[in-house]
């Protein structure tokens, strides 16, 4: 395992990489008001971050990740268009695995572009391929913003919709709701009764707490219009499944999902600026025909990625964690901007991984 | 050195323990006056009793002070990270039986499964501005029960005690906790969701991994487990 020092020297030259991209470098300070990473991520973020408390700001977070505070930085205070970048430690239980250092760098580059967002995505990865690749790192991408708008494309109704959209990045719940919604799966016990005649006929118990009996009437409510509606056809659902399941290069997906959005058209704009990024990414000369697209990418980490979505791997380090990462997050800023929002795109090395990978090649 | 002993030190799970020696040939008994914590073993050589609250015996054996303890299963998986790593249930004692359970309040008829939390919780949220509030002290159990479920928008919130009443006092809509019989629950208005507990808690002998295991302690050990008709 590196040095600090070595850490920070490489840390500091990844920086000095962004910077000469024509990034800004900006500073975040490491003790985070803990409201706003609670609220966006809850529970979840309790489990990874280090909790603390302060006499006057209250509960506090040390900076589980700079997305975030760069974000809130730009909504309050960003001229347009805006390139960001940043260094420094970032920290994160591991409770699971003892292994994994709770405290470490990573170094960012964030684009704020409203313009042309496929050209930013292209930037983005092509400065992280650039400067990885040779390195003997293998990256591999996906695409949140396909999953969404074939999700918002299913016959079915907007609350089911939003339901599985909710859960996209949970994959064990969004399946179980998607077997549910598909008719496959039973009601659960004693649903059909509750239904179909007063529900409250054989509760003796009074309204305690802040949810009203006009709350649990309203979800009632949602209940039988879903009762009523009709399952999700198979069709749509093998066909969600065909997305998930893809494993092609760049270059030779792009045909898979022209072929998936005749039968499912509402992806038809996403496969669009699929293919458009495809282009800025050969503009940027990225060779497409050798990267990876996995349709399931990203689905597993924080839930704020909503496009475009990157990591970069030791292909023969599995037990590794990527060693950068990154992707879109439009609707992050949209949540933080309080009524604002700019697409936005980009990621994080971690450069103690890095000096790893050299150090197994050595 | 002596292997050292960490027992519950009051109440029914002293009591308890204390029987469930004495039925297998190994006296505990306390010494001294009522409110000194000092004790003594008798039936076998080499064994030191050491008088600790419960919710403290989870973290001695895993900084390895004593050397074997008593506690609730519960306790052990809520304090220790990796438990496994650092101690071993060598058995339990078919007493101090618990459910970690969670429970909504009765009057909630469309709340019956996981399922309906999350949906509760999704809809809740939206209409009230912050996540649904569930008061428990298991925090570590119950937020990875709820992430292996898939439960989202909900937020835990610290209660150390009288946790049935928070839905009440409007400091929570949900609760987890601990119950054996479910009393507290039905006179507070509250039923328990379908799908079987959280965990199932009694009180287990526990070994640490963690304390020094010289020759002398481990020969102590396979008398005491001999003498206890361990098998593992």
């Amino acid at each position: 395992m590196a040095e600090k020092a070595q850490v920070r020297a490489e840390a500091a030259r990844l920086l000095n990489l962004f910077e000469a991209q024509g990034a800004s470098v900006v500073e975040t300070p490491i003790l985070q008001p803990a409201e706003t990473l609670l609220d966006l991520y809850g529970e979840d973020v309790r489990a990874r971050a280090y909790v603390t408390s302060d006499p006057l700001m209250g509960e506090a977070m040390l900076r589980p990740d700079f997305t975030v505070p760069v974000v809130q930085m730009h909504m309050a205070q960003g001229a347009e268009p805006a390139r960001y970048a940043y260094a420094g430690e970032v920290f994160r239980k591991q409770e699971e695995d003892p292994h994994r250092p709770p405290e470490y760098f990573q170094v960012g580059y964030e684009v704020f572009e409203r313009e042309d967002p496929a050209a930013a995505d292209a930037e983005v990865f092509a400065l992280f391929h650039d400067t990885l690749v040779p390195e003997g790192l293998r990256p591999a991408t996906g695409d949140l913003g396909l999953l969404m708008a074939a999700v918002a494309g299913l016959s079915t109704t907007e609350r089911r919709k939003g339901a599985l959209m909710r859960h996209l990045w949970r994959p064990r719940r969004f399946r179980a709701l998607l077997d549910r919604f598909a008719g496959r799966t039973p009601q659960p016990e004693g649903r059909e009764a509750l239904l179909s005649g007063d529900p409250f006929a054989k509760v003796d118990a009074p309204f305690i707490g802040l949810r009203s009996k006009g709350e649990v009437e309203d979800r009632i409510e949602a209940l039988r219009e879903d009762f009523a509606a009709d399952p999700i056809p198979a069709g749509e659902v093998s066909l969600l499944a065909d997305l998930l399941s893809l494993r092609e290069t760049l270059s030779n997906v792009c045909e898979h999902l022209r072929d998936i959005a005749v039968d499912l058209p509402s992806i038809g704009p996403a496969v669009e600026r699929f293919a458009s990024r495809n282009k800025a990414l050969e503009a940027r000369g990225v060779d497409i025909s050798v990267i990876d697209f996995e349709g399931s990418f990203g689905r597993t980490s924080l839930e704020y990625y909503d496009g475009f979505v990157f990591g970069f791997s030791d292909p023969t380090r599995h037990t590794m964690p990527p060693v950068a990462t990154g992707g879109r997050y439009d609707a992050l800023t949209r949540v933080l901007g309080q009524g604002r929002e700019i697409p936005a795109v980009g990621g994080v090395i971690r450069p103690e991984l890095l000096l790893d990978v050299r150090e197994g090649q050595a | 050195m002596s292997v050292k002993l960490g027992v519950p030190s009051k109440g029914r799970l002293m009591e308890k323990t204390f029987d469930w020696f004495s039925e297998r040939g190994v006296t505990l008994t306390r010494t001294g006056s009522d409110r000194e914590y000092a004790g003594a073993v008798a039936g076998i050589d080499g064994v030191e009793l050491v008088l600790l609250s419960a919710g403290e015996i989870p973290r001695e054996l895993a900084a390895g002070r004593i050397h074997l303890g008593v506690t609730g299963s519960d306790l052990v998986r809520e304090k220790l990270g990796l438990w496994e790593e650092k101690v071993r249930a060598l058995e339990p004692m078919g007493f101090g039986h618990a459910d970690l359970i969670i429970a909504v309040p009765k009057a909630w008829v469309d709340c019956t499964t996981l399922d309906d939390l999350d949906a509760i919780a999704a809809a809740f949220r939206r209409h009230h501005g912050f996540r649904l509030r569930i008061a428990t002290k298991y925090h570590r159990l119950i937020r990875d029960y709820l992430r292996d479920n898939g439960v989202a928008d909900y937020q835990l919130v610290d209660s150390q005690g009288a946790t049935e009443g928070t839905v009440k006092n409007e400091t929570a809509e949900a609760i987890a906790d601990i119950t054996s019989t479910g009393e507290t629950l039905r006179a507070n208005h509250l039923k328990i969701l379908s799908g079987g507990p959280v965990h199932r808690s009694q009180a287990t002998l526990f070994k640490s991994r963690n304390a020094a295991w010289g020759k002398e302690e481990r020969d102590t050990l396979a008398a005491l487990k001999a003498r206890l008709q361990l098998e593992n």
